[in-house]
């Protein structure tokens, strides 16, 4: 076997494993202490692909950023099982039927598009990944919708110091 | 398919680093105090041994052997794991770093002193610096205590706020030099000139920066004992609190190198062009390597100079400085580098 | 009412800018502690080096010989009487024949106590003792870890012989003029 294939193997299996923990853990923290994890697993994977830039921004954001925020929250009002609101039984059995349909589409997509055999992932080969090609097609080819994303940013920034400012 | 000379000089080399990380944390705790005592006029530790050199094993020493206590509703593994993550957050980033001129054989074959020179080298330093911020509130939340879970909040939005202007102030820096490679950086500035005389708004905003992340005064919020009931690490005692302390040092040695990298010029030699000498490429190597520990060992002291010299600043003076005062600048500092560039360019 | 000179009227007119950014403030702080990096140190290395004491220092209290090594206390109670912190008990005893050498007048002191916790070492025992028998010298009280410790008997008293072990005599008569 070949060592990025011993490497894939792992960090798929841990991928996985902690997005299936996110799922199963009674405690909200440790969920979101296992989708850091899984996070961390999907920046191996994008290193296996030679895209380093996109790992280190997936940690830098997601993990670095975003999860901060999400555990401010969770922490802060600290859930435990005496104040976690009470289930209903249809609540439970809409939330199956969503999530059910969720994966009939997802399943029969991928069937559609048949990736199976043609198309194979490229190990560590290619600069799509890398800086310099990104920064390229970003401000060449896809220059109004990045420019149009990062306006819709501002905007977002300017309304959440309105919102945060006192009266 | 494995090469194994690779992975040998790989692991010689991440050996080393981690051990002279420790080396040098351990002896940081001895010059800060030394220096705290000679800026007070003291003479500062000079029992243990000549001049008081043992002391930090003694300090070491005594942590080891004092109880260990787990908060009986604490969850326990998360609380171990608060440590651990701090620790390993703050060893992780010395990865990226040049630590000297790369060794040619006589084969010809270049050795780099750096363990991985990615492509990403100094946005990989940022990653780790924002995951630190779990060690602190996993610490914080695991000791099921009010007072840490919001001295772990008050620490992590300290940190995620001057990662800001942190990684603001660099762009300019990146700009220049158009690489995030660290041995672009540093063969850059060999050739151009440190980056301090282009960049020294930018290194000022980096070194504040810097000292927010590393929890040094006058940012040393979790040090506040008195005015706020300590920091994410109050349920701590014995090796566990030893960790976070250590922690802490060795995050400031790896900030020294980054800013010496970054601004410094890193290994690089001052005001002398080192292939005119003619000299073996093993004594290049060790000289640039003491040159870098020796920018690496003033920016240490600066760090304890400064802690010995200025007040702690308000939870409100703070967030105010990070938000209202430094990202403005790094902004105006990025505008203007960027308009610069774009002028010489024409 | 102004006691001093130097008192001043607060300021507080609002910062600056260049005041709120703090730096120019910062670096003349740091331009003061490291000048003190340069400063004489006032630690004193105590176990190696001591502070050297006054000449009318008031330490620990001696009990005198004369200089044939006779004790000078007749345990005459004045010492015990001017105390004000009480800290002196004695008993006295008659001198037998036979211990002319030992003590130099017919009475004695055949205990002698001084409680070093309740002593305040203001020195009136040495000045009402009409015999020249006790004075304070030069050194203090160590630390103990008993009270008991601190009650100090004749045996710790009482002054080297001058005859037998005079350098130790020496020693303990420091500056102080035997007369």
């Amino acid at each position: 076997m070949e060592i990025i294939e011993i490497l894939f193997g792992i960090l798929a299996f841990l991928a996985i494993f902690s997005a299936l923990m996110v799922v199963v853990s009674k405690n909200p923290v440790h969920s979101v202490l296992w989708l850091i994890v899984t996070f961390f697993a999907i920046s191996g994977h994008y290193i296996l692909l030679n895209a380093q830039f996109l790992a280190i921004v997936n940690i830098i954001v997601y993990a670095g950023a975003i999860m901060v925020l999400f555990l401010f929250v969770i922490m802060l009002i600290n859930l435990n099982r005496e104040t976690a609101p009470q289930k209903n039984r249809w609540l439970k059995m809409a939330g199956g039927v969503a999530g059910g349909c969720l994966l009939l589409v997802l399943v029969a997509a991928f069937k559609e598009v048949g990736m199976a055999e043609k198309q194979k992932a490229v190990v560590n080969v290619g600069d799509i990944g890398l800086i310099k090609s990104l920064g390229k097609e970003l401000f060449t080819k896809y220059l109004v919708p990045f420019e149009i994303s990062s306006v819709l940013f501002l905007s977002a920034m300017v309304g959440a110091v309105v919102i945060g400012k006192k009266e | 398919m494995i090469d194994w000379w690779f992975l040998l000089e790989k692991t010689i080399l991440i050996a080393g680093i981690i051990g002279l990380s420790f080396f040098i944390a351990m002896y940081t705790t001895y010059a800060e105090r030394k220096v705290a005592a000679w800026l007070q006029d003291r003479r500062g530790p000079n029992r243990a041994g000549p001049f008081g050199i043992f002391q930090p094993l003694a300090d070491g020493g005594k942590l080891f052997f004092k109880e260990e206590i787990i908060p009986l509703a604490s969850n326990r593994f998360l609380f171990v794991l608060g440590p651990a993550l701090a620790m390993i957050t703050a060893l992780i980033t010395s990865s990226v770093i040049p630590w000297a001129a790369p060794f040619t054989t006589k084969g010809g074959t270049q050795i780099p002193m750096q363990v991985a020179d990615v492509n990403m080298g100094i946005l990989l330093v940022f990653s780790f610096v924002s995951v630190g911020v779990y060690g602190i509130m996993i610490g914080g939340w695991a000791s099921n205590n009010k007072f840490s879970l919001m001295a772990a909040v008050r620490g992590a939005s300290q940190m995620v706020s001057y990662e800001l202007p942190m990684g603001m102030s660099l762009i300019a820096v990146l700009m220049m030099t158009g690489s995030l490679q660290m041995s672009t950086i540093v063969s850059y500035q060999a050739e151009h000139g440190w980056n301090i005389w282009y960049q020294p708004l930018g290194f000022l905003i980096f070194f504040i920066c810097a000292l927010a992340e590393c929890n040094r005064t006058p940012f040393d919020l979790p040090e506040a004992e008195n005015e706020l009931n300590f920091g994410y690490h109050q349920e701590y005692s014995s090796m566990k609190l030893g960790f976070y302390l250590f922690a802490e040092y060795i995050n400031m040695f790896i900030s020294s190198a980054i800013m010496a990298t970054l601004f410094f010029g890193g290994y690089d030699i001052p005001f002398v062009k080192e292939e005119l000498w003619g000299l073996s490429p093993f004594w290049l190597t060790v000289i640039s390597f003491g040159v870098f520990m020796a920018k690496i060992s003033f920016f240490l002291f600066v760090f304890l100079w400064i802690r010995w010299t200025i007040p702690r600043f308000r939870y409100d003076q703070l967030m105010n400085l990070g938000w209202k005062k430094l990202i403005p600048l790094a902004l105006i500092n990025m505008v203007i580098t960027a308009a610069v560039i774009l002028y010489f360019k024409k | 009412m102004q006691l001093t000179n130097r008192a001043k009227q607060v300021d507080r007119k609002p910062m600056t800018f260049l005041e709120s950014i703090y730096l120019w403030n910062i670096m003349k702080g740091m331009g003061i502690t490291i000048s003190h990096l340069f400063k004489k140190k006032a630690t004193i290395n105590y176990p190696e080096q001591t502070r050297s004491f006054s000449k009318v220092f008031r330490g620990l209290h001696v009990l005198n010989r004369d200089a044939e090594g006779r004790e000078n206390c007749t345990a005459c109670g004045l010492c015990a009487v001017a105390c004000p912190a009480e800290a002196i008990t004695m008993e006295g005893a008659e001198r037998l024949p036979g211990e002319e050498h030992l003590y130099r007048e017919e009475k004695y002191a055949a205990k002698y106590e001084i409680n070093m916790l309740r002593c305040i070492f203001c020195g009136l025992c040495e000045e009402a003792c009409p015999k020249d028998a006790i004075y304070l010298s030069q050194t203090f009280a160590p630390a103990n870890y008993g009270r008991k410790g601190f009650i100090y008997k004749k045996e710790e008293l009482l002054i080297p012989h001058p005859v037998n072990e005079p350098e130790a005599y020496k020693k303990a008569l420091g500056e102080k003029v035997n007369n």
